[in-house]
């Protein structure tokens, strides 16, 4: 590992242990994080793909009914009784927090009282085939609403987990094993420190030792006799 | 109070004037860029767009992606379904999971 940039001193240990600590604490609680986003994350994309193919059918249904319409009336009859909509739909949006992931609640309302409000047009000139439509293409509207929620919700969620998943990587795989790496390096070095710093002192206690008891000569002297 | 938009060719959408969604007929991509910008500045939570014209404008869908308003969600057109609605939803699952485990054998 590269941890030659760490000077090897205590602080520095110390400084490095604690980064340690909270790196796994984090690794650890990016996981479960992660782990649990995943399983909302499977249930809510089955959700939006059960709900995509129904809306798909309900408004290809629609468009058939409508080609239908299309083709009994002339196209200005039609334009004209689609020109000017009685009803309106507002969207209130919330936000729902799913492991800190915002992801919006729609309700929606409509402008007149009465849901069922959509004919905007009088019988007289139209065929009742448009009508047919009209009523297929509002059955579909609360369920592409509440696509339009799960789908979205996947596509944030997805974005999260894939952040998660790189933080997750990125601490497992790279900062824990330098922080590991970091302190053993500077555990290894302050105890070389300590040791050389050891055999200097024994080294000095000799040589003082020597100059104040003389024992070389002595020793010579002794075995001259 | 937020609205919904739908924006793609005239044939695919006009129905949805009559339940109350305001609708964007567009008749090719750099309208339908124009359009988007302009129904992504706030007022709208929830565009709804035909896939034909989305194959068309994928980038500037992909900006509205990771927004939490508004939600760009593709339908299909009168011409028949492309199967992109269907794609964006793997994609999900593709950018979660790292492969699509999930739906990977269906249509």
């Amino acid at each position: 590992m590269a941890s030659s940039q760490v000077n090897p001193t205590r602080m520095e240990l110390t400084k490095q242990k604690k980064k340690l600590v909270t790196a796994t604490k984090g690794h650890k609680l990016l996981k479960d994080k992660r782990d649990e986003l995943m399983r909302q994350f499977l249930d809510l994309v089955r959700e939006n793909m059960s709900l995509r193919q129904k809306v798909e059918a309900g408004i290809q249904a629609a468009n058939k009914n409508f080609v239908v319409a299309k083709a009994g009336m002339s196209e200005e009859t039609l334009h004209t009784a689609l020109m000017a909509p009685k009803q309106e739909v507002y969207l209130e949006t919330d936000k729902k927090n799913v492991m800190s992931v915002d992801i919006p609640v729609f309700e929606y309302k409509t402008r007149t009282a009465d849901e069922n409000d959509i004919y905007s047009y009088g019988f007289a000139f139209t065929s009742s085939d448009l009508d047919d439509a009209v009523k297929s293409l509002a059955d579909v509207l609360p369920e592409m609403l509440k696509l339009a929620e799960t789908e979205k919700a996947c596509q944030l969620m997805a974005a999260e987990i894939e952040k998660t998943r790189r933080r997750v990587n990125a601490l497992e795989h790279v900062i824990i094993p330098q922080a590991r790496a970091n302190i053993k390096y500077i555990t290894m070095k302050l105890d070389e420190n300590e040791r050389s710093t050891q055999i200097r002192l024994m080294k000095v206690k000799d040589m003082m030792l020597e100059e104040a008891h003389h024992y070389k000569e002595k020793q010579a002297a002794y075995e001259a006799e | 109070m937020y609205k919904i938009a739908v924006v793609g060719a005239y044939d695919s959408i006009y129905g949805f004037a009559t339940l109350g969604l305001d609708t964007f007929p567009v008749s090719n991509a750099q309208d339908g860029e124009r359009v988007l910008k302009m129904l992504g500045g706030g007022e709208y939570a929830v565009i709804y767009i035909t896939e034909a014209l989305a194959a068309e404008l994928a980038h500037e869908i992909s900006k509205y992606r990771e927004q939490v308003l508004p939600a760009v969600i593709q339908i299909p057109g009168v011409s028949g379904n492309t199967g992109a609605g269907v794609e964006s939803v793997k994609k999900s699952v593709e950018q979660a999971v790292g492969s699509d485990i999930i739906f990977g054998g269906q249509q």
